[in-house]
């Protein structure tokens, strides 16, 4: 995936928190403070803008913009922990203008990590952890069967997936949906889902330039 | 001496927060309040607060950080990593933010240390203020 790739795949998650802005409210009104739908699309949208307005050439700094736009601009949690993930990516894809599998899965680990040494989350806490844990082990298997960068997000988008599915019957432990307590069950998490809808953003941006 | 940084979803919670433990103190004590999005609602921002810190390191040597919760705990953590060295010098309390400010701010003018500071913002949830006996628990 080279930088109009990575632009893609940013530009499409955009369109999706404006497309699932009313859902993504509807989950966070359920457990949380019915932000993550106004937050995640006015986060994106301000990304967007900013990287319209700019010109890339190397991978780091791209990934480091969408991290200070989101930290700048979300607001609510997802603000610090999108902007952390883009962050801890920004340095591993820095002095790279193109990324394949094996580039991408050691970014995302590096983004995954700083998500769980801010947060503090752990599985089974009904956080996006829960989601993106089982993608990045996925991502790990499709670079052991040699797999290029689409069939790895492939791969990816099904356990993200599956993983944002059965963040449904936790109890939470973590965040505004912690003080539900049992409450807090049988909700899906919108952490969770904001996760699939990025990685699922990459997927198609992968899909897209390799047609 | 250690400063204070108040850490609230609501730019007007901070703020008030902040002059209420500032009364305790008769002022002596680096206070500031920071809160809100950037566009002024509830919410939190990373930039807000990182320049807060700095604001606050010109009159403090260290500062204690009280967060309400959810995003100000992580907002405050990431504006952290933009602080250099100085971030060795920052320490969150898990304290109610309103008790564990007015009790850091008595504290911080008495000169203690940081961690001083920061134990006794986390002892103010023991605080009583209706007397000894809760009312509605046995």
């Amino acid at each position: 995936m080279d930088v109009p790739g990575f632009l893609k795949a940013i530009y499409l998650m955009a369109e999706t928190t404006v497309a699932q802005k009313q859902y993504l409210t509807e989950l966070d009104s359920a457990i949380g403070d019915a932000d993550h739908g106004i937050n995640m699309e006015r986060g994106f949208s301000k990304v967007a803008a900013k990287l319209q307005s700019g010109s890339y050439s190397d991978l780091g700094d791209l990934s480091k913009d969408v991290a200070m736009v989101l930290m700048q601009s979300v607001g609510g949690a997802s603000g610090p922990i999108y902007g952390t993930l883009f962050m801890r990516m920004s340095m591993k894809l820095k002095g790279n203008s193109e990324m394949d599998l094996p580039l991408f899965s050691q970014a995302f680990d590096a983004g995954l990590q700083g998500i769980c040494d801010l947060g503090k989350a752990e599985l089974g806490d009904k956080t996006m952890v829960d989601a993106l844990t089982p993608a990045v082990e996925a991502l790990h298997e499709a670079l052991e069967r040699g797999e290029n960068l689409a069939s790895g997000l492939d791969a990816a988008v099904e356990a993200v997936r599956k993983g944002m599915e059965e963040t449904i019957p936790m109890v939470a432990r973590k965040g505004r949906a912690s003080y539900l307590g049992d409450r807090s069950a049988g909700h899906q998490d919108p952490g969770a889902t904001s996760s699939y809808y990025l990685l699922s953003a990459f997927r198609d941006a992968a899909k897209a330039e390799g047609a | 001496m250690v400063g204070l940084l108040v850490v609230s979803h609501s730019p007007e919670a901070a703020a008030g927060i902040a002059t209420i433990a500032s009364q305790m103190c008769g002022g002596i004590v680096p206070i500031r309040g920071v809160g809100g999005s950037e566009e002024g609602g509830l919410g939190t921002s990373v930039p807000l607060i990182l320049d807060a810190l700095k604001e606050l390191f010109q009159e403090a040597e260290e500062i204690l950080v009280l967060p309400d919760l959810g995003s100000a705990v992580l907002s405050a953590r990431s504006a952290l990593e933009f602080l250099g060295s100085s971030a060795e010098k920052v320490l969150f309390a898990d304290a109610p933010i309103l008790e564990g400010a007015m009790m850091a701010a008595v504290e911080a003018s008495l000169g203690s240390s940081l961690r001083r500071v920061c134990q006794v913002a986390e002892e103010a949830h023991l605080l009583k203020k209706l007397g000894e006996k809760p009312q509605c628990h046995s």
